[in-house]
């Protein structure tokens, strides 16, 4: 079989499934739409397996396939098509992989909702998206799969829409991505006009040319590369939930928990991090951009584990948590190692999938209760899921034996990025140290809350159920308005009793596989990530400048860099078993006496509320203002009232002609000023 | 000599015809009958001439840069009865002829008094714009473009709602103030150029100061029309006071009017003058797109909001007619066919629930995606298409308006880019809260408890639009490649015209 067909049907098998159970779900049934998306996604992975197979045996061939023209005005030219190479090939299984998976464990988690058709066709709709935007092969069509990522997100994040918490956070989402896409589209014009093209294989030779020209830019000059990377980055920060631009993330935990573990994991919030490694050529040449992008990342990496300290949130936890491993990511590339962003991305995509979805296991299992205040003990009623949490959070924290190279899959990534963060340091790459260090600390931060998070949930003793009944209650009398319930349809009934139980087979076969990626997907693939066969697997794929060789001074850091992060991964297990299964009610305590630094961490740095009383509280009261001075005021005020008005003024002075309808004067006055104009533009003329 | 424009011109009048005959010979007694097969009657000439159009734009040259099917007599004095179309305005007639049985099909039920006359107004209304984009002849484009204005007139003033009396007048007065200065404008051009030819006045050079003048003339028709900031008050009201099918027209072809005046008249003909006043183009478009779409955004009424939304959507329009480059022309073209098809989609949605429930407050909805599933489908694909959501036909015009404004000669290109991308986060803001309001939620009224889902002819209305948005998202170089060659012609004009 060749190349061609087997890529269209990966690309878009996904949007057959979703036109099918999204317009004919109904006719179909429940049955056959879930197994039509499910099948095509399954056949879409096999398919995408192969050719990620012939890239990493090194026989792939980067080539791009035109489907069919689309905007073409002057130099700025776009086609659908399907661009293959390394990048997109990784992307390719990370996507299809984990929709599979979440598409099969949907039948299980999504079993008592009425709308099944409606969410596989969201789910294969998202899919279909996300795969156009990696195989994209210019701005545009990229352009295209980053939002229609984003409608899917919105339409999964508010598919309970009944639920009014469920619809704010979609519209949340969209429109802070929407800031990102502001900078991104304003980037892309500047690449326009700075490259005359939009084609990523036309624009790639040209811009070493640009190196340290400058580019104006609302009346002042800059750094031209620069700015176009730092205006692109903008967009990275909306879809990948950096700083500033984070606060969607969180809240998109409304979304079933399928949902979150494929978009808001895996693959959707990944897509900036993949386009920065994408633009690779781009950034190389942009020093102040990647710098900027290592600064964000490394204080995303470091703010959104603080606050994962203090949620209780079992989904928001994790959330919090993709967002610092976002940040790694991110910073990870801004030191210049792309492969090594790409290849935590990639390992990233199992673990978090498999916590996501373990949690979804632990939540289905306790009837929906997602506060892990209310759980506890419930690890012999949910051995598999238990199991499993455990290698995804060891696969988190990096565990891994330096030297041996051995270890889960987070070790392999996680520690090229910190040694990287510390080469391009020691490289005086500006602040490479800073992005190492808060990386090192961040790495215990993030062993403890996935510790606590293990703890709280499946440790200690039980606090659900008839016993811990009144603790419940007491919970819900402080008044936490964290406490959602993950379901707007009632299907309390056919659990019965309130007794945590495992999830059914469908649901755990998922968990095995994304057990197994969590395990292995670091050593199997770490040779050609990042390691000695990089340059064969990746294929020009990524650009490395010439000066850059932090991934080779790797192998050359002193013995202490390697084993920090495990050091202080290490240190952060121990303090949460200190916490919360040696002395298990000591950081309740602690929380329950709402110190400054728990308040500021619990509330999320107050970002919400700053930007409520800011920008939200701001477009309102500017809105009213432009409607109700603006237009009602001022602009009819002086314009047709205030005619109608002089007019009937003039109409009782002059005591005749009286018609009744003030607009009759105003008309027969407009038509005079009309007339006096013409004459006067007439006279002027001639 | 081809005839098919003004076959596409005056089929609709034809109709019109024969319904007055239809309504004199069934007398008093048969009023009742006589709606019904007017209906009918109106329904086939507007597909006829849809048709008509069609064959029209299959047999149009996309290559050709110059008017075609031209058809030209003279008809007194220095006027000539001229018709013609380039790669622009035969679009135009095509978005009107297809939008036409759209909303013939729109009032099928909804209106009750007065129906054959009401059809009428329609059918002569539809000559009169298709007129407009094919005229040749200014001042037969005058009379089109003014005629225009009583049908519509008469559409709010007599179908439209509370307030129409108020709405009619807004509406009139505002127009009215702005043709009649083009008006003298037009006298003073034909006796200073000798001619009323618009291909021969494209080709004259009017001395600057001129330029200047005759610009601010036609700009002051032009910019009521569009509505451009700070003119533009009269369309949310008149949006609300017209019935459905009223609103689908004024959003879907009369506002192209200006968008439309500005190509054939302002850049061509006052190139220097269009370049000397481009910056405030660019500040009165900005301020636009900002300001309007806040206001949207506090809308309470559903027709208001997307009246609001039109006007900032066609501050895009104007900023990139005033690029004067291919790409922001070539977008603003694309922005008045793609905002044709979805604001006239969005009114036909909130004609939907308007007629099941008979009121357009926000408030009074919610939870409606429970109940009318196909409905909610319908108003998401137009609710992002005006959002501009790539894949939807909104997105080309509103990316590539604003890569000609950042690409323009002008200073300002770069700020009113970036201040116009804002507007594509204020969009998101109201088109998606008033969704949610609307669509999301559990059901709380009583009332909508049995409210229905699209009726088979609300289904036919929609199908075709859903279609066009989609086409035409999806594959815009089929509309592109008609007015690629046009627009260059006006940019090379342009060009010229900075450099003198």
């Amino acid at each position: 079989m060749s190349v061609e067909p087997t890529l269209l049907i990966t690309v878009f098998g996904p949007l057959v499934g979703a036109m099918l159970a999204g317009l004919f779900g109904r006719r179909l049934g429940d049955r056959l739409s879930m197994g039509i998306t499910t099948g095509l996604l399954f056949l879409s992975c096999a398919l995408a397996w192969s050719t990620f197979c012939t890239f990493w045996g090194g026989h792939g061939h980067p080539q791009t396939f035109e489907v069919l023209p689309f905007i073409n005005i002057g130099d700025f030219k776009s086609a659908w098509s399907v661009r293959l190479d390394t990048l997109s090939a990784v992307m390719l299984i990370v996507v299809t992989t984990v929709s599979a998976l979440v598409h099969l464990y949907s039948w299980g988690y999504m079993a008592d909702d009425p709308s099944k058709p409606r969410f596989f066709a969201y789910l294969s709709l998202f899919t279909f998206a996300m795969l156009m935007l990696v195989t994209a092969a210019d701005f545009m069509q990229l352009f295209f799969g980053w939002e229609g990522v984003g409608l899917a997100s919105y339409l999964l994040i508010g598919f309970w829409f009944k639920k009014d918490t469920a619809s704010a956070a979609a519209i949340k989402a969209f429109v802070v991505n929407r800031v990102g896409d502001f900078g991104f589209a304003l980037g892309i014009m500047t690449i326009y006009w700075m490259f005359h093209t939009i084609r990523f294989s036309e624009l790639f030779p040209l811009i070493a040319s640009r190196a340290g020209t400058n580019w104006t830019f609302l009346g002042q000059s800059w750094s031209a590369l620069d700015l176009a990377g730092f205006l692109l980055f903008i967009g990275a920060m909306g879809k990948s939930a950096q700083f500033f631009l984070h606060t969607w993330l969180p809240d998109a935990m409304e979304g079933p928990t399928p949902v979150s573990a494929l978009i808001h994991a895996a693959t959707m919030v990944t897509a900036g991090v993949y386009m920065v490694c994408l633009l690779s050529p781009l950034y190389e040449h942009a020093p102040v951009a990647r710098a900027i992008i290592t600064v964000i990342g490394a204080v995303t990496a470091l703010f959104a584990a603080t606050v994962g300290l203090a949620q209780n949130d079992i989904k928001r936890v994790i959330a919090y948590s993709t967002c610092s491993q976002l940040g790694y990511m991110f910073f990870a590339a801004g030191v210049g190692a792309y492969q090594a962003a790409m290849f935590h991305l990639f390992t990233h995509a199992f673990f978090k999938a498999l916590l996501f979805l373990g949690a979804g296991s632990v939540i289905h299992g306790m009837h929906h209760e997602q506060d892990m205040r209310k759980m506890g003990a419930i690890w012999k009623a949910l051995p598999i899921t238990y199991a499993v949490m455990m290698i995804g959070t060891i696969a988190i924290t990096g565990l891994g034996i330096p030297g041996v190279e051995w270890g889960f899959a987070g070790f392999f990534s996680k520690d090229t990025i910190l040694g990287a963060a510390y080469a391009a340091g020691a490289d005086h790459a500006p602040f490479g140290y800073f992005a190492f260090c808060i990386g090192i600390f961040a790495a215990g931060l993030t062993a403890y809350y996935s510790w606590r998070l293990i703890f709280m949930t499946f440790n200690g003793t039980a606090k659900w159920g008839e016993a811990a009944h009144h603790d419940n209650h007491a919970v819900h009398a402080h008044g936490d308005d964290h406490v959602h319930d993950d379901h707007a349809h009632d299907d309390h009934g056919h659990h019965g009793a309130h007794t945590p139980h495992e999830s059914p087979i469908v649901m755990l076969i998922p968990l095995f596989v994304l057990s197994l990626g969590a395990i292995a997907a670091g050593f199997v693939f770490a040779p050609a990530f990042v390691g000695a066969h990089r340059e064969a697997f990746w294929q020009g794929a990524i650009f490395v400048g010439q000066h850059n060789e932090v991934l080779e001074k790797i192998e050359s850091l002193p013995r202490w860099v390697s084993l920090a992060p495990l050091v202080m991964s290490v240190a952060g297990s121990l303090i949460a078993i200190y916490f919360y299964l040696l002395h298990e009610g000591l950081a309740k305590r602690i929380a329950d006496r709402k110190g400054p630094l728990w308040t500021f961490l619990y509330n999320k740095w107050f970002f919400d509320e700053l930007y409520n009383a800011t920008f939200v509280k701001g477009s309102k009261a500017l809105g009213d203002l432009f409607w109700k001075v603006g237009d009602q005021k001022i602009i009819d005020g002086l314009g047709p009232n205030g005619i109608a008005w002089l007019a009937s003024f003039a109409g009782r002075q002059l005591g005749k002609a009286q018609t009744g309808y003030v607009y009759h004067y105003a008309f027969v006055m407009l038509l005079g000023v009309a007339g006096l104009l013409s004459y006067a533009l007439w006279a002027w003329a001639h | 000599m081809s005839h098919i424009l003004t076959l596409t011109t005056f089929a609709p009048l034809v109709g019109a015809l024969a319904i007055l005959i239809l309504r004199a010979v069934a007398g008093k007694s048969g009023e009742q009958a006589a709606g019904r097969s007017a209906l009918w009657i109106a329904l086939g000439t507007t597909v006829a001439t849809f048709a008509l159009s069609v064959i029209m734009l299959a047999q149009f040259d996309a290559k050709s840069a110059g008017f075609q099917f031209v058809e030209d007599a003279r008809w007194f004095s220095m006027i000539h009865y001229a018709m013609g179309v380039d790669g622009i305005s035969v679009l135009f007639v095509v978005l009107t002829t297809f939008l036409m049985p759209i909303c013939i099909l729109a009032s099928w039920s909804s209106i009750r008094q007065r129906l054959v006359e009401y059809l009428i107004a329609f059918l002569v209304l539809e000559t009169l714009m298709i007129g407009v984009f094919t005229a040749m002849d200014i001042v037969l484009f005058y009379a089109f473009f003014e005629f225009g204005l009583i049908p519509m007139f008469l559409i709010i003033g007599v179908w439209g709602g509370k307030n129409r009396v108020y709405a009619a007048y807004k509406f009139f007065l505002y127009t009215l103030l702005g043709s009649v200065l083009m008006l003298a404008a037009i006298l003073s051009m034909a006796t200073i150029a000798g001619t009323t030819s618009i291909p021969a006045l494209m080709q004259y050079h009017f001395a600057p100061h001129l330029q200047i003048l005759f610009w601010l003339a036609f700009f002051a028709s032009f910019a009521v029309k569009m509505p451009m900031w700070p003119v533009h008050t009269w369309l949310p009201d008149a949006h609300v006071e017209a019935p459905t099918a009223g609103s689908v027209i004024l959003a879907g072809v009369l506002l192209k009017m200006g968008g439309y005046g500005f190509l054939r008249f302002s850049l061509p003909m006052f190139p220097y003058a269009s370049t000397y006043f481009t910056p405030l183009v660019f500040a009165l478009s900005a301020i636009a797109i900002v300001y309007t779409s806040l206001v949207a955004f506090r809308q309470t009424d559903m027709k208001k909001l997307i009246a609001y939304s039109s006007v900032a959507h066609m501050g895009f329009v104007t900023m990139g007619v005033f690029s004067g480059n291919l790409e922001g022309i070539q977008g603003a073209v694309f922005q008045m066919l793609s905002h044709g098809v979805i604001s006239g989609a969005l009114f036909l949605c909130v004609g939907v629930v308007y007629d099941r429930m008979h009121t357009r407050e926000i408030a009074f909805y919610g939870g409606l995606a429970d109940r009318m599933p196909w409905y909610a489908a319908t108003f998401l694909l137009f609710t992002m298409g005006n959002v501009g959501l790539p894949g939807i036909s909104g997105f080309v015009g509103e990316i590539m308006t604003m890569t000609g404004v950042y690409g323009s000669t002008s200073a300002a290109g770069t700020w009113t880019a970036l201040v116009s991308a804002s507007g594509v986060i204020l969009s998101a803001m109201y088109a998606l809260t008033l969704y949610r309001r609307v669509m999301y939620g559990a059901i709380t009224n009583p009332k909508l408890m049995t409210i229905t889902d699209l009726d088979v002819r609300e289904v036919v209305i929609f199908t075709p639009l859903i279609i066009g948005a989609l086409a035409l998202g999806i594959y815009p170089h089929m509309a592109l490649s008609f007015t690629e060659a046009s627009v260059a012609n006006l940019v090379s004009v342009w060009r010229a015209g900075v450099g003198g």
